[in-house]
């Protein structure tokens, strides 16, 4: 019902209110100032007389915008300006004794699929579209001519093939059995939850007998719901496999700049979720800058906001690392410590600045939406986009570690820091540009955050525990293994969640976690020979 | 003097001794005193208040013992001894939700929580929850085992230093959320609360709350003394050993997965117990109790005061506690500020704390003036 509501609403939006006047003063009367089956019958009578010009009175009164006047005029009013609904010209000064015309729920229930109905004859594809899928929702058999007339008139395919299941609905309401049969057959193509529900009415059992009299009906039926949910069942795998691959990827954009800082340097920095929510405040500065100063470019904000999510975190990393984890390099215990600190002070700095509750972030609108694979399946653009993100990142601290300079003299210091320092790295340099690296894409990671959650001091909190287990399920040092143990907890994450429950899906995963350390401690891909022993 | 005493006799010199009575002689005497028998009026009249959250600190510090002898003494920095402490504080909790009766708001047998999940019974792992003795046991088997169990695997596989750290924080985390759930059967968010009693005293009068202050202090004293008793014996060297070369304790032919195993669930046990004091003082107990934050402050406390001695880790959780509680009135929005330069000061400049930094001084001052050297330091 709720989501018809917010079809139909989508509906009012998108078309212009067409003209009051054209339903005869008979019809309006009764509609307005009848009893409640008065006005389910006028609806009847319009519906059958398929008349669009109606839409605009059934709207206005399914929206309460209709007013009666000294019981006779009826009125339109919308924002203080009224409209006669009988003659169409519009009342001014409105008069100040209206009474509303009172809308119960069945008869806005009525009034809802008789708007839908008639908006089946409308000209725009999407419309359409729109209407067909609002009734699919909730539709009755009195529908049924009017369904099968838009059927013969319609030309889009896929429009014409949620009529054709729509009126398939409505047909195994038939009282003929042929009817009914060809509709459970025609129900068998469709991939709507709701066709499920509706064939397993039919075979549901009142007492001795069946929902459905028909053997005959009750076999196709069964036929057909077993097509139905296989298709389902293969959108919800489908869909889970996305979800899981998206979940993984923020883990993999939140783990990767761990996997530097702590899989090459050996810096346990448990601030590395405040970095991110750094990211994350630092794209929604930009969102707010861009929208004061350049509204026009809003669209784009996100082109600004990545290297100044990624220069904010690294800068602050950097800072991090010159001033306080420089110190305690080699005391790893300590370092847990200090930059549990910082993260405290990184929250809290974040709260007095931007107050305690979440800030909105909003995406771009070639980000909002979704492609729908299955009616079962959308796929949100904002998590596509995230996936390409994090594969990009990948790709390019992958190019940055294996074929820059600096990416050599990490690589250097990570294996023999005494020798590295012994041929000319300057070794303090090289921490502070790492860890600044480290910080930067716990920055992008929050840019990303951002685009498909809420942003707030906490949001660092709730992915250092998940990020570790990456690093440490991945293996030290190792950017494949973290990769790998990102994609497998959130594919294995999604999966236990749908079977168990959100909650029990991570204490799973934590358990499987505790027990996989056991029989490897050095993690999925350990380092071979000498270094394996530090 | 029989051969234990004498051994007891020997954990502190003198002015140790003379310390450790003066503190007694304040919590068992002087307390109870000014709250209980003095007027309200009085100057020297200790309020309730002050009393519960002396209460409060006295089992923090318990805590703070305990991870001293995990962490100062053997090097190996739980993050999730939080956990011990909630659960021990849970196994109390359920024998204190057991004694409301049918004084609830749903005037039922079973808790609130419970009605309202519209559970007709008491889960199994509920029952014998309402004798005392049983809960008791509870709240020593409950953090035990766990800690038994997982330290058992995990000094096995030789997880060690930081990654044990993660671990144990994983650990706790994942129990957080287990507790979270409504149907843990735990009461969830809301965790347990509104005790009306305890062994069949109100738990809200003065004189319920002095017994329980005191028999923290109890608590308190007595596991020092056994964390000294520890420290100061073979065992506790090779506790000491473990934590300076783990590799050359090996080669002496220790075992160093016993050791470990043995302080580890020690110090998870008396964490619980700890937890069972502190419930029915502060009245609540939740699942926030087990959140990874609160672990990792038990470890600051013990950092601030001084690693490796005893005295240390009580007198951190003191300082870090009541500077909390004053901060968290005074200047609520600096709290945290405070907290996260006191992680990073005291690791960067106090590496051995205020006991440290104090023992430092006075060596600096005896050398200045070069006289008869004193004997024992207080830790």
């Amino acid at each position: 019902m709720r989501t018809l509501r917010a079809l139909l609403l989508l509906l009012v939006l998108a078309t212009p209110a067409l003209p009051a006047s054209a339903i005869g003063p008979a019809l309006i009367e009764k509609l307005a100032l009848g009893e409640h089956e008065d006005k389910v019958a006028a609806i009847t009578e319009l519906l059958a007389a398929d008349d669009a010009s109606a839409l605009g009175f059934l709207q206005a009164l399914h929206d309460g915008a209709v007013q009666v006047v000294g019981g006779k005029q009826v009125l339109i009013v919308k924002d203080d300006a009224g409209v006669d609904a009988a003659s169409g010209k519009s009342v001014t000064p409105l008069p100040q004794e209206r009474e509303d015309v009172v809308v119960n729920n069945r008869l806005r229930r009525e009034l809802a699929s008789a708007i839908a109905a008639l908006r089946l004859a409308s000209p725009n594809r999407n419309t359409r579209m729109a209407a067909a899928k609002a009734l699919q929702n909730g539709a009755d058999e009195e529908l049924l001519p009017l369904v099968s007339r838009a059927l013969a008139k319609e030309s889009d395919a896929d429009v014409k093939n949620l009529l054709t299941l729509l009126r398939a609905a409505l047909q195994l309401q038939s009282k003929d059995a042929a009817t009914r049969l060809a509709a459970a057959k025609a129900l068998g193509s469709s991939s709507n939850p709701n066709t499920k529900a509706l064939l397993l009415g039919l075979l549901e059992k009142k007492g001795e007998s069946y929902a459905e009299a028909d053997a005959a009906v009750r076999a196709e039926a069964r036929s057909s719901l077993k097509a139905v949910e296989s298709r389902l069942a293969t959108g919800d795998r489908f869909g889970q496999i996305f979800t899981g691959a998206s979940l993984g990827s923020i883990l993999l954009l939140a783990a990767l700049g761990l996997a530097i800082t702590y899989g090459l340097m050996g810096v346990i920095n448990m601030a590395h979720g405040e970095l991110i929510m750094v990211g994350a405040y630092s794209t929604y500065v930009v969102q707010n800058l861009f929208r004061t100063y350049a509204p026009g470019l809003f669209d784009w904000y996100l082109a600004a906001a990545v290297p100044a999510a990624f220069a904010v975190a690294a800068l602050v990393g950097m800072a991090l690392e010159r001033s306080v984890i420089r110190f305690l390099y080699g005391r790893p215990l300590e370092t847990l410590l200090a930059t549990w600190g910082i993260s405290l002070i990184l929250i809290q700095a974040a709260r007095t600045l931007f107050g305690a509750q979440n800030v909105q972030v909003e995406n771009p609108v070639w980000m909002s939406g979704g492609i729908a694979v299955m009616s079962n399946v959308v796929l949100p653009y904002n998590r596509i986009v995230i996936i390409g993100f994090a594969i990009a990142v990948l790709l390019a601290v992958w190019l940055l570690l294996t074929r820059t300079r600096l990416g050599l003299f990490v690589r250097g210091v990570t294996q023999n820091r005494a020798m590295a320092s012994c041929v000319g790295v300057p070794t303090a340099r090289v921490d502070t540009w790492a860890f600044g690296l480290g910080s930067g894409i716990a920055g992008l990671a929050g840019c990303a955050l951002s685009q498909i959650g809420n942003v707030g001091p906490d949001l660092g909190q709730s992915y250092i525990v998940d990020s570790f287990m990456v690093v440490v399920l991945g293996g030290v040092g190792q950017l494949a293994g973290t990769v790998y143990a990102a994609l497998g907890l959130g594919m294995a994450n999604k999966y236990l969640e749908a079977w168990s429950g959100a909650v029990l899906a991570k204490i799973a995963i934590l358990a499987f976690i505790i027990v996989f350390i056991q029989k490897r401690p050095q993690g999925l891909f350990a380092l071979k020979g000498r270094m394996a022993d530090s | 003097m029989g051969p234990l005493s004498s051994g007891i006799g020997k954990l502190y010199g003198r002015r140790g001794w003379a310390a450790l009575g003066a503190c007694a002689a304040i919590l068992f005497v002087l307390f109870p005193l000014a709250n209980l028998a003095l007027p309200k009026g009085s100057p020297f009249y200790i309020s309730d208040y002050t009393v519960a959250l002396t209460g409060k600190i006295m089992s923090y510090a318990i805590v703070a013992v305990a991870m001293d002898l995990i962490w100062g003494y053997t090097g190996i920095l739980s993050l999730g001894h939080g956990l011990f402490f909630a659960l021990g504080g849970y196994a109390m909790g359920m024998y204190l939700m057991r004694m409301i009766g049918r004084e609830g708001q749903y005037r039922s047998e079973l808790p609130d929580f419970m009605v309202f999940l519209d559970w007709k019974a008491y889960p199994w792992y509920w029952s014998f929850t309402d004798q005392f003795w049983y809960a008791a046991l509870l709240v020593v088997l409950a953090p035990g085992l766990l800690a038994f169990v997982f330290g058992f695997f995990a000094f096995r596989s030789r997880i060690k230093g930081v990654y044990f750290s993660i671990i144990t924080q994983a650990l706790t985390f994942a129990f957080m959320l287990l507790f979270f759930r409504n149907d843990t059967g735990f009461g969830g968010n809301n965790g347990f609360t509104d005790f009306k009693r305890i062994a069949g005293f109100p738990i809200a009068t003065s004189e319920t709350r002095m017994a329980l202050f005191m028999l923290t202090g109890a608590t308190l004293v007595i596991s020092l003394l056994f964390a000294r008793y520890i420290v100061t014996s073979k065992f506790g060297r090779v506790l000491t050993a473990i934590r300076d070369a783990e590799s050359r304790v090996m080669f002496c032919g220790y075992n160093p997965v016993h050791y470990k195993l043995v302080i580890w669930t020690a110090s998870a046990v008396i964490c619980g117990i700890a937890g069972a004091l502190y419930v029915p003082q502060v009245g609540i107990i939740n699942p926030s109790e087990m959140s990874p934050a609160n672990s990792i402050e038990i470890a600051i406390w013990v950092a601030v005061g001084g690693r490796g001695s005893l005295v240390g880790a009580i007198l951190g959780a003191g300082i870090v506690n009541f500077a909390k509680s004053w901060f968290t009135v005074a200047f609520p929005e600096y709290w945290l500020f405070f907290l996260g330069l006191l992680f990073i000061l005291v690791t960067l400049f106090l590496p051995q704390g205020v006991v440290g930094a104090f023992d430092e001084v006075r060596k600096r001052l005896r050398e200045r003036k070069p006289g008869p050297p004193e004997r024992g330091s207080v830790a």
